[in-house]
């Protein structure tokens, strides 16, 4: 039956007072739902932003290694092993550490990560990473412009004088260049150089690297490469790990989502979010129903079903829904936008995201409106006679 | 469904109890009545007496106890609660409050007791609401919200409500009780007429002795029992 009145929609706007506060509340939790699991996107994207930037289709790495900030070294020979599969353009092996770096302005110091490479090669697009001339020279690095600013103002400064001096891991070193990577949880900001001047820097056996990266020529195929070296170099040896691309980001992302507890945190911030918005929510639906009982018993007596009450009691929750999330959603574009700005973390909506908090939402307002609905049931016509 | 001779409500030894165990008490006893098409019924009697109870079952807001109760020729006795909703439909309520629907217009209110019938259009409804509107002389006031009206104008809507969909009964419980006594005269005057326009039986539970002229028969009940009174003996008494 179609009814001509929509009488849910009329109920919830009458009392304007109440469904802005109604509104609020919602808002407030989805708010905070959208930001703790924008927080933990964020982090997890964050962690694996140097894994897309490399461009390359095969890489090897330790089994021992955990993650980016805890890489154990393997031997570069296995690498050069790989160049000799079929189909394998090129491979460049990267050393990867952490060195204290001394702020060119206020002489702190604090952790940052460097990575050193042959430089007449590229690792990363050119977008990225547009000039790596200075590598060539002695001592020379580039600076992640989008480091945390505590490392101190180094773009700036670069950009004033076309150079900046400061120490490395207790070495003079020279900032010849910029490049774009951003923050993550683990490092709050790269460096890179030469393979050279890492072996300056850092006091190692240069047959020992971190991480091996390897190109496959255009048109060869990715799985049987894969598949070769793997038969070939990781199972006979056992002290290398062959992944694609994809399983390397995924292995990144597993030891934070996994082996951390950020993940449960934020998630646990989001349950969270949404215990709050269902309370809520059912507060003003009990409220409206038991300020229309009169009214519903009435509508009893006229001959209304039980159940044209109940889904004037959901579509109150569904409305309720829709008309909080929606500015929910472009007040958290404006905090994500805020957020990214102070703390150099990829925070984006995402389609996806936003799917999933108006799931949640939904289903927040929707058991709510489950739990209030009892309370029609007390609305008996013959007690209002 | 019912004959022209059938009544429209009859009445047959029914009696109903609250509570159960000790505390079961009987409220109605054995009562028997009818009433026939287009005819105005009063029901009097003290507080207390079983009257609204009586109304309740009448409504089909209970399923009868014990005893017949035909409404429209349905018998009632032992009815499932999805009868009693459909039969409800058939029936016209007028409350003691007015109980309209405060987010709603008058026509709105009006036009919620149309809804149930599906076979007319959105733009039917609406002119009937509005032509019913016009009956009970409220066509100036059909955007105003409840809380926008008199106490008078409010019970007015509640009749238009009761009435706009022609039912063949209508129900009404101390309609007047909250109003003064022009307006309480002009409800139930309104009510009276729009109602034999219709040929809708009218069945009026109240104490107020300044409208009893209205009624065709009066019927009078004390402690769950029911007699009926002559008229003109109460109109005298009033």
């Amino acid at each position: 039956m179609i009814f001509a009145i929509p009488l849910a929609w009329l109920q919830l706007i009458r009392e304007k007072v109440r469904l802005l506060v109604a509104l609020a509340g919602i808002g407030f939790a989805v708010i905070l739902m959208f930001i703790q699991l924008g927080f933990r996107d964020a982090l997890f994207d964050s962690s694996v932003r140097l894994h897309k930037a490399l461009e390359g289709d095969i890489f090897m790495m330790s089994p021992q290694s955990t993650a980016l900030i805890a890489l154990d070294s393997f031997s570069r020979r296995r690498l050069f092993q790989a160049e000799g599969v079929p189909g394998v353009e090129s491979i460049t092996p990267i050393y990867i550490s952490f060195a204290l770096w001394k702020n060119p302005a206020d002489r702190s110091t604090r952790s940052i990560q460097v990575m050193g490479y042959d430089p007449s090669q590229s690792i990363v697009s050119n977008d990225l990473l547009p000039d790596s001339e200075a590598l060539k020279l002695r001592d020379h690095v580039l600076f992640d412009r989008d480091s945390r600013p505590e490392f101190g103002p180094v773009a700036e400064l670069f950009e004033e004088q076309g150079y900046v001096t400061t120490e490395v891991a207790g070495r003079r070193v020279t900032v010849g260049g910029l490049f774009n990577l951003g923050a993550s949880f683990g490092a709050d900001g790269n460096l890179v150089t030469s393979d050279i001047n890492f072996l300056r820097m850092f006091d190692r056996d240069p047959g020992l690297i971190d991480m091996g990266m390897i190109r496959l020529q255009p048109g060869a195929n990715v799985d049987q490469a894969i598949a070769q070296m793997r038969k070939e170099i990781q199972e006979p040896n056992g002290d290398v790990l062959v992944l694609s691309k994809d399983e390397f980001i995924a292995f990144e992302r597993d030891y934070w989502q996994n082996s951390t507890a950020i993940g449960f945190i934020f998630n646990l911030g989001a349950g969270i979010g949404w215990i709050v918005g269902m309370v809520i929510v059912y507060q003003i639906l009990y409220t409206d129903v038991a300020d229309h009982l009169a009214e519903y018993a009435t509508l009893k007596a006229m001959g209304y079903r039980n159940r044209y009450l109940l889904s004037v009691v959901f579509q109150e929750a569904v409305v309720l829904s829709i008309l909080g999330f929606i500015p929910a959603f472009f007040l958290c574009m404006v905090l994500y936008n805020a957020t990214e700005n102070a703390t150099s973390l990829p925070l984006h909506m995402t389609q996806e995201r936003g799917t999933l908090v108006f799931c949640l939402t939904m289903s927040m307002c929707v058991i709510s409106g489950a739990i209030a609905v009892r309370k029609v049931q007390e609305a008996d016509p013959a007690d209002i006679f | 469904m019912t004959s022209a001779t059938e009544p429209i409500i009859s009445i047959d030894h029914v009696s109903h109890y609250f509570g159960s165990g000790r505390l079961r008490k009987q409220v109605l006893c054995e009562v028997s009545a009818r009433v026939d098409p287009g005819e105005v019924v009063i029901l009097m009697g003290p507080s207390g007496s079983g009257k609204t109870t009586l109304l309740t079952l009448i409504g089909a807001l209970r399923s009868t106890q014990e005893g017949s109760l035909k409404l429209l020729g349905e018998e009632m006795y032992k009815a499932r609660n999805k009868q009693l909703v459909r039969l409800r439909r058939n029936i016209g309520y007028i409350f003691q409050a007015h109980n309209l629907l405060n987010a709603l217009t008058a026509r709105q209110n009006v036009q919620m007791s149309l809804d149930l019938h599906p076979n007319l259009t959105t733009k039917e409804k609406k002119i009937r609401s509005l032509e019913m509107l016009e009956a009970v002389g409220l066509l100036d006031w059909a955007n105003y919200y409840p809380q926008e009206l008199s106490g008078g104008q409010k019970q007015r809507v509640a009749i238009a409500r009761a009435l706009v969909s022609s039912p063949r009964v209508v129900l009404a419980d101390e309609p007047t009780a909250a109003l003064d006594k022009q307006s309480g005269r002009d409800v139930v005057e309104i009510m009276q007429r729009l109602a034999r326009q219709r040929g809708s039986a009218v069945l009026l539970v109240t104490h107020d002795n300044r409208i009893l002229d209205v009624a065709d028969r009066i019927l009078q009940m004390e402690d769950g029992r029911l007699s009926t009174l002559p008229r003109e003996q109460l109109i005298g008494l009033s």
